[in-house]
């Protein structure tokens, strides 16, 4: 297990490097000024000459992008601004502070919203599927299986704005989606974020349910469940400990893939909502061509599904013994 | 039925079992009745679609309820298993009965321990703590022929080889004890040198214990090694049964017949072509009617009257010996005749 | 049986599949030694069976003969041309003299085509327009195999497992091979399905003149259909001989093992071959014993057995071609091998 998360590890930096790259030379080999891109938009003249500067344009641009990664283990120098500290993933001069201490103050609101959003689709995808599957065939099966495909025929704009409407405005039952640190105060984190969790969890809970469904009703129908009550253990004992077990490596897999889908469909729940997290971030960076906040955000976030799968592929070695030992 | 019904443990009266698919009704089994007595083997003869395997999962009660229509009796050590409740049941499987499947990697669970899954149907029987279970799961695993029990214990069935995953299987099976075994095609997937140390540890363990043992398989061969009854099935039914040494010397149905002589052996002639059963097993979807052999019967119209095609043979047993054929003993005598002599001159 | 000019020779033939491992970088770091160093020859026309157990080797020789596998060495020659390691172009003209027939009747065939594209198909790929059409051939094979030439237009669904291996059977006449590698053709068939596609075969061999490898594991078939067997143990040949001196006459321990594991369906109490139980389970071919392989299972066993592989040779007493690579042959004659314990553990 260790030599596999060390392998695992090793091979995510690489796969980092590759990422902050290939980022670092589209952006930079764009054909107009690199300089004045992540000088912003509002900028001036001085400004434009700092930049060019601090960015070092005048290097090649593979020296640019190592005094770019060197930033990130012992810090950069920028004349006229200060010291970026490291981790620096580089200046936003639009902003004019530091990529990394925006993001990371940007951070726990995503990651909020994610894992908040993950949680709830998990129970209630998981769950139904589970019901579907005891109760193949009959109504209950039939019900889930209609409102998961409901489910996933919806958009998150489309549902977000309805749902603010109705349940917000009209109703009055969820308050005004905000965030609020969950260490400031754990209440009030989870009714601001409640209405964003319920509206990003209604597409990717439809998918869990279904899978969850055909993964039991495949697991219930493998030999060893058979033998398992061959032996006399009960239904439910069968279910719980066999079938679902079975169940849920796959389960755990298409997580891991759908971080990025996470990620992303935070993004477009933020802008729908007006939260402050790494998506509004990113998307602000886009239109003001806030060049180093851009690559900055890409590398987070591809840090960030990276080390996910690599936490996913851990609990499904823990689930599946096979895989341990290959 | 037989001379041993007295002391019968396991008595199958009339087995109907009839499941719905999407295409129709399925007569998995239709008028199924056997004994099996303490410390015997019967050995249920069949191919594919004859309907052996689905009798096994009915005495379990692991047919899928919803779909299946069951009419017969089975009665285990006199108690009716059929009208059992489920909670009945599962106090009786692992524990008074237990069965062996033919594929132990899949019928193994892939998440779980050797020891685990053993000492598991220990715990659930009999109330014994995890260290106990254990040392009972080591004890049963020495007791199959595992090498060092107590290290392998600890491992996953995908550690173990193809006859060790099954030596952890029949383990499991045993480790309460049962009364009765069912093996349904415990042997099939493995090699020759393996099945003859699989057949002779079931024997020993049947030996010690006086388990009663219902035995599946497609092989005469390993029928004549094991078995001390033998029942033939075909389509869903019974067509011939009667003691190992009757059915296997004098066959007098004529798929037994059939089955022997598509066989080859080790020392027949080998330039003459195999003698095979003409046709396909029959669909129980829409079984053939009459005698369900009769289109692959080269005897059929050997009959009187053409009753094959349109009557079903009864089984007529006469201490415990019979067959389902239209056939009389004496054409039987007469078309059968160069089988005894080409087998045991 | 083998003449000077051999359709098929094989010799010094191994296969070994590399192992990845290592940390923190993955390398090769062993190998599974499937197949290591065999000889054999088949003659136009003939059957030679290969026996053994799973994991002897015995499937991926089929596939090393066909080239499906690539050698890892070691020599294939097909009418003294090497093929060992012959590219797609050397390979194409023998590609259709030498077919395959594969075990399962049911993933060998593609749901989705009809009978007569399937058995058609190797004439496709070949470009090959045999007179009167690709259809009135297929027509021709359906027919030579026992079917229905009207079924040409069928999905391979529509047909039982003993038919749709005759449809492999068809498919692999299509290009009239020299030579057919069938793999366990009849073991995923029903008992009794089995013996209608081992006459088929065996009527091909003859009529047509194909020569066989057969590969199984059941030694009566094998014993019905091959002129001269060859037993495999852990990727080597530990004997081959023609039929009824290997049958009749095995001098190899573990070849008179395996005949004595094979339950007979007779109704005696004594059986004709007392059983020899082999104790314990076949060792891993990532790493097999020293010397000869058989020998951590072998009731004969001593230190030259570990320490001298014994060469495939023509031991005392056995008839010309009858080779047996043991250094302690079992004495002749079809008396009961030496008695094992009951026991397998205390035979050591």
């Amino acid at each position: 297990m260790f030599r596999f998360l060390v392998r695992r590890v090793l091979g995510a930096l690489v796969i980092l490097l590759i990422i902050s790259a290939v980022t670092f030379f589209l952006f930079y080999a764009i054909p107009r000024d690199p300089a004045r891109m992540a000088c912003g938009k509002v900028c001036d003249d001085q400004l434009l000459a700092q930049v060019r500067q601090n960015l070092g344009i005048a290097d090649p641009m593979p020296v640019q992008y190592w005094h770019w990664l060197q930033g990130i283990f012992v810090g950069r120098d920028y004349t006229g601004v200060g010291h970026c500290d490291a981790p620096c993933l580089g200046y936003s001069f639009t902003n004019s502070e530091p990529v990394f201490g925006t993001i990371m103050d940007r951070f726990p609101t995503t990651l909020s919203l994610a894992f908040g959003a993950a949680f709830f689709f998990l129970i209630v995808g998981i769950g139904a599927g589970m019901v579907a599957a005891v109760k193949q065939g009959k109504a209950l099966d039939k019900i889930a299986s209609s409102f998961s495909l409901l489910g996933s025929s919806m958009q998150i704009y489309f549902v977000g704005y309805i749902a603010m409407f109705f349940l917000v405005q009209q109703a009055g039952i969820l308050s005004q989606p905000s965030y609020t640190p969950f260490t400031e105060n754990p209440g009030a984190w989870v009714s601001g974020l409640l209405l964003p969790w319920i509206v990003l969890s209604i597409i990717f809970t439809a998918n869990y349910t279904r899978m969850t469904r055909s993964q039991l009703v495949e697991q219930l129908s493998e030999d060893y469940v058979r033998t398992a009550r061959a032996k006399g253990l009960s239904r439910r004992s069968v279910f719980f400990r066999f079938a679902w077990r079975g169940a849920m490596g796959p389960i755990v897999t298409i997580f891991g893939i759908d971080m990025g889908t996470l990620i992303g469909g935070a993004i477009i729940t933020e802008s729908t909502f007006s939260l402050q997290g790494i998506g509004t971030l990113a998307v602000r960076a886009v239109t003001d061509s806030d060049l180093p906040m851009l690559l900055g955000v890409t590398v987070v976030a591809a840090a960030g599904i990276v080390f996910a799968n690599i936490i996913v592929d851990a609990v499904y070695a823990l689930i599946d013994p096979r895989i341990r030992l290959a | 039925m037989t001379s041993t019904d007295q002391q019968s443990f396991l008595s199958v009266r009339d087995l109907k079992v009839h499941f719905s698919t999407e295409d129709g009704i399925v007569k998995a089994v239709d008028g199924l009745s056997f004994d099996v007595a303490k410390g015997k083997t019967l050995g249920i003869v069949g191919e594919s679609g004859s309907g052996k395997s689905v009798t096994n999962l009915t005495i379990l009660g692991l047919h899928d309820r919803a779909r299946t229509a069951i009419d017969g009796e089975i009665l285990l050590d006199g108690k009716e298993l059929l009208t059992a409740s489920e909670r009945e049941l599962e106090r009786l499987r692992g524990n008074k009965m237990a069965m062996i499947f033919q594929d132990a990697l899949a019928s193994l669970s892939p998440y779980h321990t050797i020891g685990k899954q053993i000492g598991e149907t220990y715990r659930k029987h009999t109330g014994a703590s995890k260290k106990e279970a254990r040392a009972r799961a080591v004890e049963m695993l020495k007791r199959v022929g595992i090498p060092q029990p107590d290290v392998r214990v600890d491992d996953y069935p995908h550690q173990f080889s193809g006859g060790m995953r099954q030596r952890a299987m029949i383990a499991m099976a045993l480790v309460c004890d049962p009364e009765l075994l069912i093996a349904d095609e415990p042997t099939t997937a493995l090699d020759v040198t393996v099945q003859a140390q699989i057949m002779d540890l079931l024997k020993d363990l049947q030996q010690e214990f006086g388990t009663a043992i219902v035995f599946i398989t497609h092989d005469l061969g390993v029928i004549a090694d094991i078995a001390d009854d033998v029942l033939v099935m075909y389509g869903g039914r019974c067509v011939e049964r009667g003691t190992k040494k009757e059915v296997l010397r004098s066959p007098q149905h004529p798929y037994t017949l059939g089955l022997m002589n598509s066989m080859p052996s080790l020392d027949g002639p080998v330039d003459v072509p195999l003698s095979p059963i003409p046709g396909s097993p029959p669909s129980l979807l829409n079984p053939p009617s009459g005698c369900r052999f009769h289109p692959r019967c080269t005897f059929a119209e050997k009959v009187a009257g053409g009753f094959c095609s349109t009557e079903q043979p009864a089984l007529e047993v006469v201490a415990g010996r019979g067959s389902a054929c239209h056939l009389t003993p004496d054409q039987r005598r007469e078309f059968f005749a160069d089988f005894a002599v080409a087998r045991h001159n | 049986m083998s003449n000077a000019n051999p359709l098929l020779d094989v010799s010094g033939l191994t296969k070994h599949f590399p192992i990845r491992g290592g940390f923190p970088i993955r390398r090769t770091v062993g190998a599974v030694q499937a197949v290591d160093g065999l000889d054999f020859s088949v003659a136009e026309g003939e059957s030679l069976g290969l026996v053994g157990e799973s994991g002897c080797g015995k499937s991926t020789t089929g596939r090393l003969i066909t080239r499906l596998l690539e050698p890892t060495g070691g020599k294939v020659s097909y009418r003294g041309q090497d093929i060992t390691h012959a590219g797609r172009k050397e390979l194409a003209p023998i590609r259709s003299e030498i077919q395959m027939i594969f075990q399962d009747p049911y993933a060998s065939l593609n749901p989705r085509q009809t009978v007569g594209k399937i058995i058609a198909g190797p004439m496709e790929i070949n470009d090959i327009n045999p007179a009167g059409g690709r259809e009135k051939r297929v027509r021709e094979l359906l027919e030579i195999v026992g079917l229905n030439p009207e079924h040409y237009n069928r999905f391979p669904h529509e047909f039982s497992g003993g038919q749709r291996q005759r449809i492999g059977v068809a498919r692999a006449l299509a290009l009239e091979p020299k030579l057919i590698v069938a793999d366990e053709p009849v073991s995923a068939l029903d008992v009794s399905i089995q013996a209608q596609v081992v006459n088929l075969l065996q009527q091909v061999q003859k009529d047509l003149g194909i020569a066989f490898v057969f590969i199984a594991h059941d030694l009566a078939i094998v014993r019905h259909f091959s002129q001269r067997v060859a037993v495999m143990y852990l990727g080597k040949i530990v004997e081959i001989a023609d039929r009824d001196d290997l049958y009749g006459n095995p001098r190899h321990p573990y070849t008179r093992a395996l005949l004595s594991a094979v339950p007979e369906a007779t109704a005696d109490d004594v059986p004709a071959r007392e059983r020899i139980l082999l104790k314990g389970d076949v060792p891993s071919p990532i790493n097999p014993p020293s010397g000869c392989r058989f020998r951590t299972r072998c009731w004969k066993a001593t230190d030259k057995c570990a320490s001298e592989a014994p060469p495939l040779v023509q031991v005392e007493g056995n008839k010309p071609g009858h080779l047996t690579a043991c250094h302690y042959p079992e004495t002749e004659g079809t008396v009961p091998a030496p008695r094992l314990s009951k026991d397998p553990q205390a035979a050591v």
